[in-house]
């Protein structure tokens, strides 16, 4: 069944008849990320105005697959179950060539956590679970539909913006202003900033189709197949997923030469999609041609103007970074920009979001052009070694790794960075927390559910948990005057190291571990992941 | 017959971007060659004529089939 797109009511907004207070933070984009950002918001108490020159949900599925790291993030903001429950849920992936699969790989292959390696859901219903969620909210989020920001003037402290509505313009004051305003951010644009990076010349068809057959014939468990030099189109590749409500997703490779134009009509996608699925009935729902670019902003923050997601950085899609390098982005930014806002951190705790977010985005952005470049061969040669690695990769391990169809979104660390006070333990300083089942007075529950929104410490096993102000506290296999709970299997404590300590930061990256800790020790680790030390190098 | 067990990953997109790299602005011709150089570089690496005369017949044995 095709996707019903209900358009948000348009509601003229209080800036058209007198001027408004100034407002905290204002959100352009009503996308993923911004919405994610102002649900981010609202948890902490803070007011945001989201601003949106469109009224309907994405059109098109668009990003697709949600990580675990993307899911857990989804968790904290509301809509993680049901994201789960709709969506596709796999793990494997297999890789062919020709007709022979030359490789697999399960991206999750222990129990014991709350989410799987990805769950595929169109884009549109993130949306929408996002802007219901964010509904919940009345007080805090003003999301503005048919509010179109036409300019913006960084006054150093507070940024003005000019809006245009149906009614006619306004005026609105921010203290701070996030662009969430997508890969061709006009915000971006306005300020005339340098987005720099490799643009792949290559085409690719993306269509959804709808078919009650599955076109992954008998194999009745949701994987991601991708075939290099597939019998149905030669020479080529093709990456097929799936979707909730019947429908999949292929994505095609194309000349480079290819009639983009064309190649994006039914007249044309048609005969490749049956080359596909065969005689299969199915049902064209979208279709577009894409070139990709891995591409970055030098700096994500600029004064009172920081950058998030696609607007900050674009990556090619094999390998699912985009709205996932996006969603751990506003994950990084909400708690510092939260903590800076209420004047529990100074300003300069939001260079630690450009420098942490910046390495992430160079990570995303290195993967998927090497995977596009793979699929992709430019010369003789490169053509030459790609087609000797996938005739080797038939028998040979080593070669089978070489392939490269997207290396997947997995959490990326911040480990050495300013923040996180150096440390040894089975989870290093910097990376993000690993889930594990606990058993509570409430029954069943999962770790990262207990310790993701706020500071945290952890205790597993015999450490004792000092007491410090504005910092959580929960126990595993242990007891004490706080929260305690069992590790379900014994894996939570397994996976963490008996009679360690975790200092976690609100995103649930660890900021220091310990053997022993004081409540000095602790609060200096807290002081540090909120920036203290970087006041004291100024 | 198999080559030794994979000893390139995780590493092995640097690698072969490393791969792609040497090669970039280079003719045909002078990839060829380039080719030719890094297999007798490589070689004098492994240093074992045994070990190098398994992997020459593992190299052909492709052409072969």
């Amino acid at each position: 069944m095709a996707y019903d797109y209900q358009p948000f009511p348009y509601i003229a907004p209080p800036g058209l008849t007198g001027p408004e207070p100034r407002h905290k933070v204002v959100i352009v984009g009503a996308g993923p990320i911004g919405l994610a950002l102002a649900i981010d918001f609202a948890q902490r108490g803070v007011e945001t105005v989201v601003l949106d020159d469109n009224n309907v949900v994405s059109v098109g599925s668009r990003a697709i697959c949600w990580a675990k790291r993307t899911l857990e993030i989804f968790d904290r903001l509301g809509i993680g179950e049901r994201i789960l429950e709709k969506g596709v849920t796999w793990k494997v992936g297999r890789q062919f060539h020709g007709n022979d699969e030359v490789y697999n790989f399960d991206l999750l292959p222990e129990e014991g956590h709350k989410y799987p390696a990805f769950v595929n859901l169109q884009q549109y219903y993130v949306e929408q679970y996002l802007v219901e969620r964010a509904q919940e909210f009345p007080d805090l989020i003003d999301i503005r539909f048919k509010n179109n920001v036409v300019d913006h003037d960084d006054k150093s402290d507070h940024v003005l913006l000019s809006i245009e509505t149906p009614d006619g313009p306004y005026a609105l004051e921010a203290s701070w202003l996030v662009a969430c305003d997508g890969a061709g951010s006009r915000t971006r644009e306005r300020m005339g900033l340098t987005f720099e990076g490799q643009a792949f010349e290559e085409q690719f068809l993306i269509a959804d189709i709808e078919m009650e057959d599955s076109p992954f014939g008998a194999h009745d468990v949701p994987e991601r197949w991708f075939w290099f030099d597939p019998p149905f189109h030669p020479g080529k590749s093709a990456l097929l997923h799936m979707q909730p409500d019947n429908i999949y997703r292929i994505d095609l490779h194309l000349d480079v030469d290819a009639d983009g134009k064309a190649e994006a009509t039914e007249e044309k996608a048609i005969p490749r999609i049956k080359a596909i699925v065969g005689d299969k009935p199915f049902r064209l729902n979208w279709l577009s041609v894409y070139k990709f670019r891995c591409i970055k902003l030098d700096k994500f923050v600029h004064n009172r103007v920081i950058f998030a997601g696609d607007s900050a950085h674009a990556v090619s899609p094999f390998g699912a970074r985009g709205g996932n390098g996006g969603i751990q982005d506003i994950d990084n930014l909400g708690w510092k920009l939260g903590a800076v806002i209420d004047g529990t951190a100074s300003e300069t705790l939001l260079e630690t979001y450009d420098k942490e977010r910046s390495h992430g985005s160079e990570e995303n952005i290195l993967n998927s052009s090497r995977s596009t470049n793979f699929m992709t061969p430019k010369t003789p040669i490169e053509a030459l070694f790609r087609a000797e690695t996938l005739r080797l990769a038939h028998d040979q391990p080593f070669a089978r790794r070489l392939l490269n169809s997207g290396r997947l979104s997995l959490p990326c660390s911040l480990e050495g960075f300013a923040l996180q006070t150096p440390g040894k333990a089975p989870v290093a300083p910097g990376h993000a927390m690993i889930d594990a089942p606990l058993e509570g007075p409430d029954g069943q529950t999962w770790l990262v559910e207990k310790v993701h929104g706020d500071f945290t410490i952890v205790g597993f096993g015999g450490v004792v948990l000092p007491e410090v102000p504005g910092l959580r506290r929960i126990g595993v296999d242990q007891e004490g005057d706080y929260p305690c709970f069992t590790s379900t299997d014994g894996l939570a404590t397994d996976r963490y190291g008996k009679g360690m300590a975790y200092l976690f930061r609100p995103d649930g990256h660890v900021a220091a571990v310990f053997s022993v800790v004081t409540a000095h020790d602790a609060e200096t680790a807290m002081n540090r992941a909120l920036g203290a030390q970087l006041l004291e190098a100024v | 017959m198999t080559a030794e067990p994979d000893r390139l990953s995780p590493n092995q997109d640097t690698f072969y971007h490393d791969l792609m790299e040497a090669h970039a602005g280079l003719s045909e011709a002078d990839s060829h060659a380039l080719n030719a150089r890094l297999v007798l570089l490589l070689a004098n690496e492994i240093g074992d004529v045994a070990r190098l005369k398994r992997i020459l017949a593992l190299g052909r044995a492709y052409s072969d089939g």
